[in-house]
């Protein structure tokens, strides 16, 4: 039933059960990924909101534009890799040996470590080379914006050692296919959001 | 592989039973719990800042009398009490207190549907309620910048606690958004996935509606909070500019330049505003079942009150600058702003004709719980009317800044949500604890909170009218105001004194019930919604015994015609309705008649 | 049944209570009359409401309570009721949103004709710059604010050099002019607000906001801040003086052009010294004051202040009634003859040695400190120094008794009352932050630890 159909329902007209012998869920699919869909639309508004910050602050007279460093590029493919690696995971999960699929997904965590590794090293450079956080708007809003990047995906990182370590403690990979599949659709929504965020900073 | 739902799934959802006094009661998983926890917690800081807002009084109403506080301690009092009435109190108190216990019982779940979850939630709470009560034992004591916390003053030396007392606020505020974001997810979570069998959206009682529309607010609104919190702790401890313009301080010219303070008021006004209706929305929903019960009839209008509902919601998200009309900001957003801000008075106004027509031709019980609900009705339509007042941009121009904004915003988020919060206490104070509280006393209590706070707030109007700026800790001399303005000052102060203490008649109440109260039965109002048809009473853990509850009707099925009582639960069969001999109801422990 | 009762007496009361009431807008002295309307037909369409809605409700209570066999009416909803009730209450949104835009519309467009003035705010004091011949203010800027160019005005700007600078917390205005304010911030936002005015709007560190009005009644209004600025926030007062045209024009006159302020003289001290000679003999050849004659130690005082105290005397703001020490300063300031003898003197006397005091008062050092941190500090800054940015003179090392004498004074009402004392009413209010004597002496024996 569409939503808006549903909304217009008369409930004192009918009694009885509607939608047959089955219990109400809105969504057919598991309450762990409809809490992960809405806390992936909390994340957004953060991070639109930063954005929109971003591009009200860059109006103002004093802004003077960061050359982002070409090493993002580097650390844009990583986590691309991890990306490539999680779907791949979740892909083989039912299919695929234990093996493959521990591979794929200890692939995925390594290239994600990576990539903070990676945007560390850039924040290393780019104070060496003078642009602190101080200095401009800009650059304030590179560390900010790639930082509370990197916190969320310290955040997936946490629930990726726990399906780690239960994988290693020798959980079949089909039990973790929840815990694959989340993790995969976190890790997509998060390359989504950085390719923006670069894109933003890139261009102004 | 589609998923199986609770209710056909063999095993049915893990319940994590207590194993020691420690698991059952400290870090309990169970949602009822978690509710009172929450709900305690909440109480307990209220009174903090009831107690900070009587200082305040005390120095208004008799400057020259009292000697409690100096200026800087007058602002502190300001700030934390706003602050903490607000966020602390009543948004923990109404979706971590009500929502926790009221979701799932009213869903028909067993639980919410992460339980260790919610428990991290009132754990991570209760640390931001330390953090933000450390405050008041660092140096410099907590901030004194108001509730809205405004750049550059909150940083600048000249406002008190500009240096610790800031930080462990903006601290406190995201280890709170992280505790609400924890509890939000697992409240819509539940409704959307775990409503029982035949309990469709439209089948809900309206306490759910309010605490999910609510909930979806909360969780996009924060994020501007916690966003403006972590970009203003940059500021004011790594040096950024974001909201920081070149500014002197004490003589001394500060190292920011070209922030921007407007961009901060947006961000912190984009929470601000959907807050409002975080907070009234489960107080309509909650005052809505409360009313309908005690009224046996339906609420009037069902659909009306979920549209109206969601239009409310989504329109708190468009209106927000409506706080800002003075603010320096393009003076071209007042015409946007107040045209939407005076539209979503329609559906705010469309909730308060069915209230009053849900009790038309109705079956009042005038018991402690309607008292309140009804009392609700006129503070709300008395505080909703001044906001078309201040909404309306140029009448915001004289009255902004002055005590009309004041008394209107504690008329409609101080005294209705409060007036809600003890109408829904006493009402589900027999299902939370089996026994009735003493209606007498109940009542008494109505009497004084509800004459007390009117005679707080309508004189305040008036101060407003004259001109009386907010936030001042003495008038002093002003050439346009009479000198009969500090007598209404003293006689607003005398009424919030007698209002604070007299809040005592309901700890007694609710304590000396727990262990006198009569036994109150599993449904002493005859109430057709499903919390009320737990096998035990009060709900144990799991709510429902050995099968999980089925729902044939909506919640709502007071007064039926041609049914022999007034009210059908919604878990009876829809040709089962119980005939005068088998009633679900037990007239001996009908309380809703009794004490009238 | 009772409670239908109470909500029927406070329909009357809300009723009786406002139309009894004293307690309304004060006289409006702009022509923003159009406000007064909008708000009026607010008034007149919430209170119909009002009235009705809570009537009505009554009316349910009292009717509908439970009886014996009576039973409530099954009514779902009632879909025609609910749409003429929602077109109602539409329409009278729209009566009341209407005129509001239409009048929000006149608000945001400036008339042509009107002149502009600047309000500068800062903690916790207003000053006012008015474009001179030339009809327009020189550029200024926060990052250029000294204290010899308070307002931050470019020096190579040339529009800027025959602007009017006005220090005093008293502005005037022409009557029946309309005027556009500029509202410029140096540190935090503030509020210019005149409740006759009806118009406000906040200033903001890092840009100009405005407003604009006409001037319709003559006289002396307060102006008020209505944003939350520190602690200072209920103090920062000012004034506006509507007066006719030929009035403000030798008022504007009187005041000093920018050029002016930047090209002035330096002071002449060795003049100051010769006139010492007069003062040496209570305060001391050195200005290190001396207890037994009640002269307190004046060395080491910033001259910005020293110049102002001196004027207070010679112009009877200080020394009045119940002030009998004070009473001898007013005769000795007048042998200074004109404002230049009172600079002279002023800057002599900061040239002097500053040796702190040797202190006489003692008291709970932990008290006053927690007292000054919270209250005087932001004004007097941590060290006690002082400071010409809010006007608060240097109080460490300073005389210990004489700042107990002077904050007994400011609590008493015998010094900081008068019209002409610019700063000295805030002290009044501050003083109140010590509860007495003992309070005013725990702070000084905290001054005293900070020297």
């Amino acid at each position: 039933m569409s939503l808006f159909k549903e909304l217009t329902v008369k409930p004192w007209e009918r009694k009885g059960i509607i939608g047959g012998l089955k219990a109400e869920g809105t969504f057919d699919t598991s309450p762990e990924k409809v809490a992960l869909v809405f806390f992936v639309v909390v994340a957004s508004v953060i991070f639109s909101l930063f954005a929109v910050s971003y591009l009200i602050r860059m109006e103002l007279p004093d802004w003077a534009p960061l050359t982002e460093p070409t090493q993002l590029w580097f650390n844009t493919v990583l986590l691309v890799l991890s990306s490539v690696f999680f779907q791949w995971a979740r892909n083989i999960t039912k299919t695929d040996s234990n093996k493959n699929v521990m591979t794929a997904f200890v692939g995925a965590g390594l290239f994600a470590i990576m990539f903070i590794a990676g945007q560390y090293l850039t924040w290393e450079n780019l104070q060496a080379e003078g642009f602190y956080m101080t200095s401009n708007p800009a650059n304030a809003f590179y560390y900010l914006l790639t930082g509370v990047h990197a916190v969320h995906l310290l955040g997936g990182l946490w629930v990726w050692s726990i399906g780690l370590i239960r994988m290693i403690s020798g959980t079949e990979a089909k039990e973790l296919k929840l815990s694959i599949e989340l993790c995969a659709f976190y890790w997509h929504f998060l390359l989504i959001i950085w390719l923006i965020m670069f894109a933003l900073m890139a261009n102004t | 592989m589609a998923y199986v739902p609770l209710a056909d799934q063999d095993s049915e959802q893990e319940l994590h039973h207590p194993k020691s006094w420690v698991t059952e009661w400290v870090f309990s998983q169970d949602h009822k719990v978690i509710a009172i926890q929450y709900g305690g917690i909440a109480i307990a800081v209220g009174i903090v800042a009831l107690v900070l807002s009587l200082l305040m009084r005390m120095q208004l109403g008799f400057p020259d009398t009292f000697d409690l506080i100096d200026p800087s301690q007058y602002y502190q009092s300001v700030t934390m009490h706003g602050m903490i009435m607000v966020v602390y109190m009543l948004t923990a108190l109404l979706l971590g207190g009500f929502g926790n216990y009221m979701i799932p019982l009213m869903v028909g779940a067993r639980d919410m549907v992460f339980p260790f979850l919610n428990m991290l939630s009132v754990w991570t709470y209760f640390l931001s309620v330390l953090i933000l009560l450390a405050s008041f034992f660092v140096t410099g004591g907590p901030t004194g910048a108001g509730w809205t916390i405004y750049p550059p003053q909150a940083t600048m030396a000249g406002t008190p606690g500009h240096d610790m007392g800031i930080v462990l606020m903006l601290a406190s505020l995201a280890v709170f958004i992280v505790a609400f974001t924890m509890g939000g997810l697992n409240y819509v979570t539940t409704i959307l996935q775990y409503r029982c069998r035949g309990l469709t959206m439209m089948r809900l009682p309206l306490t759910v509606w309010g605490l999910f529309i609510a909930t979806i607010l909360g969780l996009f609104a924060f994020p501007a909070l916690l966003v403006s919190a972590v970009m203003m702790l940059f500021d004011t401890l790594a040096g950024t500019s974001f909201f920081m313009p070149a500014v002197i301080e004490a003589g001394t010219p500060l190292d920011y330049n070209g922030g921007s303070p407007i961009l901060f008021q947006h961000l912190f006004w984009f929470f601000g505003h959907p807050e409002v209706y975080i907070v009234a929305l489960p107080a309509f929903g909650l005052v809505s079942d409360v009313l309908s019960t005690h009224a046996r009839k339906n609420i009037f209008g069902y659909r009306m009150m979920v549209w109206a509902l969601i239009a409310i919601g989504g329109l708190s998200f468009i209106v927000w600058a409506h706080h800002m009309y003075v603010s320096g900001m393009h003076p071209y957003f007042g015409f946007f702003f107040a045209t939407t801000t005076l539209i979503i008075a329609v559906p705010t106004a469309l909730k308060v004709y069915n209230w009053v027509l849900t009790l038309w031709e109705g079956d009042i019980r005038l018991n402690a719980p309607m008292y309140f609900a009804i009392g609700f009705i006129f503070t709300f339509i008395h505080g909703g009317l001044t906001g078309l007042f201040l909404g309306n941009v140029v009448i915001d121009l004289p009255l902004s800044d002055t005590y009309f904004v004041v008394a209107h915003f504690h008329m409609v988020m101080g005294v209705s949500p409060v007036l809600v919060l003890f109408a829904a206490l006493y009402h589900w104070y027999p299902k939370v604890t089996g026994r009735m509280f003493n209606e007498p006393m109940a009542k008494a209590h109505f009497w004084i909170t509800f004459l007390g706070t009117y005679a707080i707030y309508l004189p305040m109007h008036y101060l407003g009218f004259l001109g009386v700026p907010r936030r001042y800790y003495a008038l002093g001399e002003t050439d346009f105001i009479p000198e009969s303005a500090q007598d209404l000052n003293a006689a607003i102060t005398i009424a919030a004194l007698i209002v604070g203490v007299a809040q005592i008649l309901f700890f007694i109440n609710i304590f000396w019930s727990l262990r006198y109260g009569k036994k109150a039965g599993p449904n002493p109002w005859g109430s057709a919604s499903l919390e009320w048809q737990t096998p035990d009473t009060p709900p144990v853990h799991g709510n429902w015994g050995a099968e999980l509850p089925t729902v044939y009707r909506w919640a709502y099925d007071y007064s039926v015609p041609g049914a022999h009582q007034d009210f059908i639960p919604q878990n009876v069969p829809e040709n089962e309705e119980p005939t005068a001999d088998e009633q679900h109801f037990d007239p001996d422990h009908d309380q809703s008649k009794a004490n009238l | 049944m009772a409670l239908a009762v109470v909500i029927l007496l406070l329909v009357i009361g809300s009723v009786v209570f406002h139309f009894a009431s004293p307690w309304w807008f004060t006289d409006i002295a702009s022509d923003w009359g159009s406000i007064d309307f909008t708000i009026n037909v607010t008034f007149w369409i919430t209170g119909i409401v009002f009235v009705i809605l809570n009537l009505f409700l009554a009316y349910c209570v009292y009717k509908f309570r439970q009886k014996d066999g009576h039973k409530a009416v099954y009514e779902p909803e009632n879909h025609k009721l609910e749409t003429s009730l929602s077109v109602v209450t539409t329409i009278g949104v729209v009566a009341m949103l209407a005129p509001g835009l239409f009048v929000w519309a006149s608000f945001v467009t400036v008339p042509e004709t009107a002149t502009e003035y600047e309000v500068m705010g800062q903690q916790w004091q207003w000053a006012f710059r008015y474009p001179g011949a030339d009809g327009q203010l020189g550029f200024a800027e926060t990052a250029l604010v000294t204290e010899s160019n308070p307002f931050g005005v470019n020096l190579e700007d040339p529009r800027g050099q025959d602007d009017i600078i006005v220090t005093q917390p008293e502005m005037h205005l022409p009557v029946g002019k309309p005027v556009k304010a500029l509202l410029r911030s140096n540190d935090t936002l503030h509020n210019y607000t005149v409740p006759q005015f009806r118009v406000k709007m906040d200033l903001v560190p890092g840009l100009v906001s405005y407003l604009w009005f006409d001037p319709q009644k003559e006289g002396r209004y307060d102006i008020m801040c209505q944003e939350l600025c520190g602690i200072g926030h209920f103090i920062m007062r000012g004034a506006v003086v509507i007066e006719p045209q030929e009035d403000y024009d030798i008022w504007l006159a009187a005041q000093p052009t920018f050029a002016e302020t930047q090209s002035m003289a330096p002071a002449n001290i060795a003049a100051g010294q010769a006139a010492y000679a007069i003062c040496a003999s209570c305060h001391g050849a050195e200005g290190e004051g001396n207890i037994a004659l009640n002269s307190p130690k004046i060395a080491g005082q910033q001259a910005w202040y020293l110049e102002r105290q001196l004027n207070y005397f010679k112009n009877g703001v200080r020394g009045g009634p119940g002030d009998t020490n004070g009473a001898m300063m007013v005769g000795m300031a007048n042998t200074l003859v004109d404002d230049a003898a009172v600079r002279n003197m002023s800057a002599y006397i900061a040239t002097l040695q500053d040796t702190p005091s040797t202190p006489t008062i003692t008291g709970d050092v932990a008290n006053g400190a927690n007292i000054y941190d919270s209250n005087c500090a932001a004004c007097h800054l941590d060290s006690g120094d002082g400071t010409w940015y809010t006007d608060a003179p240097k109080l460490a090392g300073m005389s210990d008794w004489y700042f107990v004498t002077q904050i007994s004074n400011f609590r008493a009402g015998i010094r900081g009352l008068h019209r002409e004392d610019d700063y000295g009413e805030q002290m009044v209010s501050m003083a109140t932050a010590m509860s007495g004597l003992e309070e005013i002496e725990d702070v000084a024996a905290y001054i005293n630890t900070l020297q």
